[in-house]
């Protein structure tokens, strides 16, 4: 059902490109355009709502100022994470040929939390502590986008890469992380596992704000990379032998999403935490809404559906129900569920 | 010209091709034809550059497949092979539009529009140029996907069994227009194909392959007879002449 409403939205939004091209009659905006113009005018609007809502202060006063300062950097901790995790998921799928498996499921947060584990088992709970900080964050992330790649291009280059096994060693490996991470945090000290817990138990009204700049660099510096590459990804997405024949080394263009992907990834979870399904429901929503669609328009949709989608949970959690910690909860709830029912319906293409 | 010298691939213990040594002339059609498991489409994809030989060398135009640069082998040879599912959804026009990339990188000139103009005209597609690939029958899709490969304007274009999944009406009118291709526009189409007949009315060259090697390779009045075929199908085989050219009985 969701499929054929995507089918019956996709040739309005193509038939009406030409119409921007040609001789206009009066000013009629073309569906993308209204779509795109709607998409910004959600935004903005639950921008406002989420940082102005229910604030009792005074407007102008220094407490009214502090508080729409905290909003703002959790909007924009929001941001950078619907852009990781939605533009991550839409290049995987990109790069894997599939539109069922999300790094997540394939266990590159499970990969962050081991590393993170590793870290304070190695070099104990005072030295991770005091070593905390960007320096710290910048070398994690590195290792976790070098291990990443190594692990997930070895498996996705190389003839075996058949999705069922590809599903299942992905699924394995980070069952295999997450017991060996459980492994070594039962023999750290009460201590030591309270340093880690604050790591890897992020929320969004808790992230540090000190990392936020930094987070959104990578993401813009990531953004601007895939634009620029926007028209090869749309041939790497055709698959290993179509897109080797029109000219592109296919398994260099794979390894390249990956590390990209892997960024993605470690960014968000340094920021929020761990978010399993939340990639994977935001690339689906962006297929149905952006139909027979080219990276140039799938890549900002992703970001603004994911954007749409964390603010309104974000804000409607927050200011109606009372509790904004459990907005990740929520999120890979109704997102599993989501996968679920994909997977059921559709199998596994 | 394609050139193989010493080409082989093997797929564990198993050798599926060669040694091969084989030049296919500049120039018309050439069928690859031969029993199931004979190594026709894996000598297609080695060529095709999709596959690595274990030995040997590929020469096509002059480029050594296995080292030349895939960007500049793009404009030289198009290959395509039996199953295409792709996960995006694409138009029709869409998908001609991808075989200009090589030429373009994706920012389409006027020349690049031209061209997926005619490719579509060339395969009757115009009319279906804004409908979805899903949406399409399989042999309107197979001419989408023959269409792309065209478009892409490359002196060679290697297309693995184009007429699978086509009835005779679609698989004669797919036959004419690789003809067409290869007569009016000089395309030299190298084509698998597991009917021996389409093979013997309508190219030029006939490779005939048994057991991942080379058997017998020249014109289709010279490769499709009764002996060669009845040996190397194991199977009686009568061949007679039809409008000049051979016809092979087969079926009691």
């Amino acid at each position: 059902m969701a499929e054929r409403a995507g089918a019956g939205l996709a040739p309005a939004a193509v038939k009406a490109a030409p119409a921007t091209a040609g001789v206009r009659t009066g000013w009629r905006p073309s569906r993308t355009t209204v779509g795109w113009v709607a998409g910004g005018v959600l935004v903005i609007a639950l921008v406002l709502a989420t940082v102005l809502y229910d604030n009792r202060l005074p407007v102008g006063s220094a407490g009214f100022r502090t508080i729409v300062t905290m909003r703002l950097e959790s909007v924009a901790t929001i941001v950078v994470v619907a852009f990781c995790h939605g533009v991550g998921t839409v290049i995987f799928h990109t790069a894997t040929g599939n539109r069922i498996l999300t790094p997540s499921i394939l266990g590159f947060d499970a990969l962050y939390r081991l590393m993170q584990t590793s870290l304070v088992f190695v070099l104990g709970g005072t030295a991770v502590a005091a070593t905390g900080g960007l320096g710290a964050v910048a070398v994690q992330t590195v290792l976790m986008v070098g291990f990443a790649t190594l692990l997930y291009g070895w498996l996705f280059s190389g003839r075996r890469a058949d999705l069922h096994v590809l599903l299942l060693v992905g699924v394995v490996l980070g069952m295999g992380f997450a017991s060996v991470s459980t492994f070594m945090q039962r023999m750290l000290t009460p201590s030591e596992f309270d340093v880690l817990s604050a790591r890897l138990f992020g929320n969004i009204s808790g992230s540090d704000a000190s990392y936020l700049p930094w987070a959104a660099a990578v993401c813009v510096a990531v953004g601007a990379v895939l634009w620029r590459r926007r028209h090869v990804l749309d041939v790497v997405a055709l698959g290993r032998d179509v897109s080797t024949n029109l000219g592109l080394n296919h398994r260099r263009e794979v390894l390249l999403l990956l590390v990209l992907v892997a960024l993605l990834v470690s960014v968000s979870t340094t920021m929020v935490g761990p978010m399993t399904f939340f990639g994977f429901v935001v690339a689906t929503l962006t297929y149905q809404v952006a139909g027979a669609a080219t990276h140039a328009r799938l890549l900002p949709l992703a970001a603004l559906v994911g954007t749409c989608a964390l603010l309104g949970a974000y804000f409607v959690l927050r200011h109606v129900f009372y509790a904004a910690g459990l907005v990740t909860v929520i999120i890979e709830l109704v997102g599993g569920l989501i996968f679920l029912v994909h997977l059921l319906r559709k199998g596994l293409r | 010209m394609i050139r193989l010298a010493d080409v082989s691939k093997s797929y564990g213990s198993v050798r599926a091709l060669g040694p091969v040594d084989l030049d296919i002339p500049r120039g018309g059609i050439t069928a690859l034809v031969g029993p199931n498991g004979a190594g026709k489409s894996t000598m297609l994809t080695v060529v095709g550059r999709l596959l690595d030989p274990d030995t040997g060398q590929v020469h096509v135009g002059g480029l050594d497949v296995v080292t030349a640069r895939s960007k500049d082998l793009a404009k030289v040879l198009a290959v395509l092979r039996q199953e295409n599912h792709f996960v995006t959804r694409l138009t029709v026009r869409q998908l001609v539009s991808f075989g200009r990339f090589p030429h373009s990188g994706g920012r389409l000139t006027a020349e690049d529009h031209a061209k997926v103009d005619d490719a579509l005209e060339f395969l009757d597609l115009a009319p279906l140029a804004a409908r979805f690939l899903d949406e399409l029958s399989g042999g309107q899709r197979q001419r989408a996907y023959v269409a792309m490969v065209l478009a892409q304007d490359t002196d060679y274009l290697l297309l693995d069994e184009p007429l699978n999944n086509l009835d005779v009406r679609h698989a004669v009118s797919m036959m004419k227009q690789l003809r067409r291709a290869a007569d009016e526009l000089g395309r030299t189409v190298v084509i698998v194909i597991h009917d021996v007949n389409f093979a013997a009315a309508y190219a030029d060259h006939v490779v005939m392959m048994v057991d991942g090697g080379v058997h017998l390779a020249g014109p289709p009045s010279e490769v499709i007879t009764s002996e060669v075929l009845t040996e190397v199908f194991r199977t009686p085989v009568d061949v007679l002449e039809h409008h000049g050219r051979p016809l092979a009985v087969y079926y009691r």
